[in-house]
């Protein structure tokens, strides 16, 4: 049993590629066969962001125009034997897919993959309807702040509106010393504004900058990030996972691995 | 809950709270909170011929439910009206 999800925001910038990177390469790592899928044409960011754009021939336009056949524009991230990227098209824009195209691939890609994850560009316009259209569940991202809750809220009710088989929330770049003071809304006041199911918190951590400097996603490390990522990639498989402290800011294995560290 | 929570400025991340939670009615319900004012008045006017009615503590939002007939959410409108007297009337309806 296949599953395809969409991660989308509505709002930019909130970490949907990011996310898509993680979660893809957590679940990879939990031994799931996985493809994602940057469907954001001509603005392509997920083959960096994974640290595959070194990599690319074929590009999702290619495969729906029928230029390429699917195994030749899918990449294979060395690092992880399960792992797949399908880029997007860098030259194109997002008139050359069509939701009924984007459908067709995710099936044939459901006979192949155990996760197919598609990367959703910011907006709520064709690129956001291709992105839907073949998904079974959603992944909503969106940051402690106003006008991304508020993008999210719009979201949420456009996948209702798409029968989606489940929507949940993922609450990206919670800074907790600010919901302490009071400065910024706390996971429980997004949850409850939006009134989604939450599927986990990640907090604003500069070692997501320095892991996307690299090309290589932080999910797994002993970072707060990467183990939050981690615990959302249980969470979709379906296991029960409690929330993760995030007041916490160095684990016991990242102040011990400081110790070792020599740079 | 002294004297010193009294005069405190409201944190930034509450007033976020209150912000979204006012905007997203009126998104939600597609107008303007001017329409849903009116709704309100409207419905404080009804009732009030009914029953006598606390319209300050009235709250009136935009929210999801779950319908009965097809699977999935349908968005409601739900109206929080306190009662203060019923008042006796020979047809309630």
């Amino acid at each position: 049993m296949s599953e395809v999800i969409v991660i989308t925001s509505g709002k930019g910038g909130v970490g949907k590629t990011t996310t898509t990177a993680n979660v893809g390469t957590g679940l990879a790592k939990l031994d799931k066969k996985v493809v994602l899928i940057d469907t954001d044409i001509g603005l392509r960011n997920l083959d960096v962001v994974m640290g595959l754009e070194n990599r690319i021939v074929y590009n999702l336009v290619d495969v729906v125009e029928g230029s390429c056949r699917i195994k030749q524009a899918l990449i294979k991230d060395k690092r992880y034997p399960n792992l797949y990227l399908l880029p997007s098209a860098q030259t194109r824009d997002k008139t050359a897919v069509t939701p009924e195209q984007m459908k067709k691939l995710t099936d044939e890609l459901r006979e192949e993959f155990d996760y197919i994850l598609l990367d959703c560009p910011a907006g709520i316009e064709q690129g956001f309807k291709n992105a839907v259209a073949g998904a079974d569940r959603a992944l909503v991202v969106t940051t402690p702040e106003v006008s991304a809750i508020r993008d999210a809220d719009r979201i949420i009710g456009l996948l209702e509106a798409n029968e989606l088989k489940r929507t949940d929330l993922l609450v990206n770049r919670i800074r907790m010393d600010m919901v302490k003071r009071g400065d910024m809304m706390s996971i429980d006041d997004v949850v409850d504004i939006l009134a989604v199911n939450l599927i986990g918190a990640v907090p604003d951590d500069e070692q997501i900058v320095i892991s996307t400097n690299q090309g290589e996603p932080l999910v797994g490390s002993d970072a707060l990030a990467g183990r939050a990522y981690m615990n959302v990639c249980k969470r979709i498989m379906g296991e029960e996972v409690p929330l993760l402290d995030l007041e916490t800011n160095n684990g016991f294995f990242s102040k011990l691995s400081s110790i070792f560290k020599k740079n | 809950m002294g004297l010193m929570d009294f005069f405190k400025k409201k944190s930034s991340g509450d007033v976020a709270k209150d912000r979204l939670k006012l905007l997203l009615i009126s998104d939600r319900a597609n107008c303007s909170p001017e329409i849903m004012e009116m709704i309100k008045n409207d419905i404080i006017k009804v009732i009030s011929k009914y029953m006598e009615i606390d319209a300050e503590g009235l709250d009136i939002q935009i929210t999801q439910t779950e319908s009965e007939g097809k699977n999935g959410n349908v968005p409601a409108l739900f109206a929080n009206i306190p009662i203060k007297d019923l008042k006796q009337t020979n047809n309630q309806n």
